[in-house]
């Protein structure tokens, strides 16, 4: 079960205004490796999300997906009821990539008076690059500006088209603080009037900091989705451990109060918000030995939920 | 949630497609005054050529000397050309694999663009390099008043040179994906005057030995420099020039294409 929150609910009830992202039953295998394992997930507009997972869990999968940047092996995806390409003919969405995606010899102006050009609708120029902070570097060619004045750059190209959705794919890797501080600044006054963000970041305080809601990536499969606050409070419970011969994941989830179940050869580890009712049924109800209770602090939770030295669990909130 | 949904449904009805798949003017400049910038590829496009066809073209016995409906400093001038315009495509052709390189591509696929006006904005740039090429040697034709033939040769072997060499863009496309490096413009100059010569642009094929003109009659260029000097030589065509060249574009435009799929797997 996930947690869908509140808002996006009651606006999906609507359904007047179509959902900005609908991903169903999304697969993307390359070779025998599965990118993306079955992702269900849908944002209403105006929503922040966050999707939030290590290296390889599949974001960049997932978002080249809702770009339209590569198919799906299975399973649909539409933004704002329409396919991915058709809404960026439309300027419905844009992104900001994490590197490249410039061509050095042209100035920054000139890039945006060039993408601004491939758009039926584009906002003023000028605008652009005054609120993007780069309007003194404007007839700098792109190959001499820093990385903070690029992704400026990508980010004012993303703007230009007014997109009802902006996807940004790990848009402060690279940046120190206070760069990624300022550039979340922007995103968020940005995204105050209306905009649907979806990004993706494999940093949890970011994710905590700027997403209204925040989808757990992991292997390719959604482990958790939630508000923040959600999430931190799944994080926050505790893990019981112990030693069980012959036991099964299936088994194992239908403990009273088992959040995330592993089994790790005769080693199971379940992990709860109400360890004292699992240790309970464990000593009653199995065979179980060597009990043992550990609290985890929230990276820690973390980790645990998007780790790959985990050899399988059951997302379950 | 930071804002109520009344204020936030989108108005989908005034988001509209751009004309024309995105293809417009502006873009257009964009990538010429783009050309310009790169003086490497100005230089050796456009100006090399003159320089070859002032130090080749200009022999004083070539006045005299007719070729076909004209001389053969007028010869000389048409090959010049091809050579300048080819080099022009070639190199328009291998910016779109560097391009793709910077990543540049997969911005564009972020916008209306559509793939077949990016196409054609790339064309119409080569055209235009190429155009320039072709002129700048006629043009040094017409001032040093060497090369003689009628008004209506000048348009139309002038012409024919600046379409054929069209063909090369698919050979610039495929280089730039084999080698996808920053001085593939610096192999490209080399392979070209290699090819050049094989083709018979700097000296005539009839003047190697037996063996080199079999092996000549094969390469890339051949074909194409055989087929815009039939109108100043009014020798008919041979259809093995035509095989020639359609042959080498179907190499040429399979390897792009091919190159292509294999990069766009790994994006």
């Amino acid at each position: 079960m996930t947690i869908t929150s509140a808002a996006s609910g009651a606006r999906g009830a609507g359904g007047a205004v179509p959902l900005a992202v609908n991903l169903t039953a999304l697969h993307k295998n390359f070779g025998r490796v599965h990118a993306v394992n079955g992702v269900d997930l849908q944002i209403a507009s105006g929503e922040i999300v966050a999707i939030l997972g290590p290296n390889g869990a599949g974001k960049t999968s997932t978002i080249d997906i809702v770009l339209g940047l590569s198919q799906p092996s299975s399973g649909t995806v539409s933004v704002y009821g329409m396919q991915p390409r058709h809404a960026i003919s439309r300027g419905l969405i844009s992104a900001v990539m994490q590197t490249g995606g410039l061509l050095k010899d042209l100035t920054v102006r000139e890039t945006v008076e060039y993408t601004a050009s491939l758009f039926a609708h584009s906002q003023p120029v000028r605008e652009v690059l005054s609120s993007a902070g780069i309007t003194e570097i404007a007839d700098r060619r792109v190959g001499k500006c820093s990385g903070g004045e690029q992704q400026r750059l990508r980010f004012a190209l993303a703007l230009l088209c007014d997109p009802e959705l902006l996807v940004l794919d790990e848009p402060t890797s690279g940046m120190d603080v206070e760069g990624r501080r300022s550039f979340w600044s922007a995103i968020r006054k940005d995204a105050e009037q209306g905009r649907t963000v979806l990004f993706a970041t494999h940093y949890l305080e970011e994710a905590d900091a700027y997403a209204d809601r925040i989808v757990l990536l992991r292997h390719g499969r959604i482990v958790a989705d939630g508000t923040a606050t959600q999430i931190k409070s799944m994080t926050a419970g505790r893990t019981v451990r112990a030693t069980l011969r012959g036991a099964s994941e299936a088994m194992l989830t239908t403990i009273p109060g088992a959040d995330t179940v592993e089994v790790r050869g005769e080693t199971v580890l379940v992990h709860s918000n109400d360890s004292d009712a699992v240790a309970r049924y464990l000593l009653t109800q199995t065979v179980a030995k060597d009990l043992e209770i550990t609290a985890r602090g929230i990276e820690d939770a973390f980790l645990a939920l998007t780790g790959d030295d985990t050899v399988a669990s059951t997302g379950a909130i | 949630m930071s804002t109520m949904p009344s204020t936030i449904a989108p108005d989908l009805s005034a988001r509209r497609v751009p004309a024309l798949g995105g293809f417009n003017l502006t873009a257009l400049k964009l990538e010429i005054r783009r050309l310009t910038r790169n003086r490497r590829t100005v230089i050796i496009s456009i100006v090399v050529p003159v320089v070859f066809f002032l130090l080749f073209g200009l022999n004083k016995a070539y006045d005299n000397q007719t070729a076909g409906n004209g001389n053969v400093s007028a010869f000389v001038m048409i090959s010049l050309a091809l050579y300048g315009a080819v080099l022009s495509t070639t190199f328009c052709g291998a910016m779109v694999s560097i391009e793709r390189a910077q990543g540049w591509s997969r911005q564009l696929r972020l916008t209306p663009l559509s793939p077949v006006a990016y196409i054609v904005i790339k064309i119409m740039t080569a055209l235009v390099l190429g155009f320039c090429s072709v002129c700048a040697v006629y043009i040094a034709g017409i001032i040093t008043h060497k090369p003689s033939m009628s008004v209506g040769l000048w348009i139309g072997t002038g012409f024919s040179v600046w379409v054929g060499s069209l063909k090369f863009k698919a050979f610039g496309l495929f280089i730039g994906y084999l080698l996808p490096a920053e001085n593939v413009m610096q192999l490209i100059g080399l392979i070209l005057a290699l090819l050049s010569f094989a083709g018979g642009l700097f000296i005539p094929v009839s003047q190697y030995p037996h063996l080199v003109q079999e092996i000549a009659k094969w390469t890339p260029l051949y074909g194409l420099n055989q087929l815009v000097h039939t109108p100043l030589l009014g020798n008919g065509v041979d259809w093995t020039w035509v095989v020639n060249v359609l042959a080498w574009l179907i190499i040429f435009a399979g390897g792009a294409v091919w190159r292509m799929r294999k990069d766009t797997a790994r994006v």
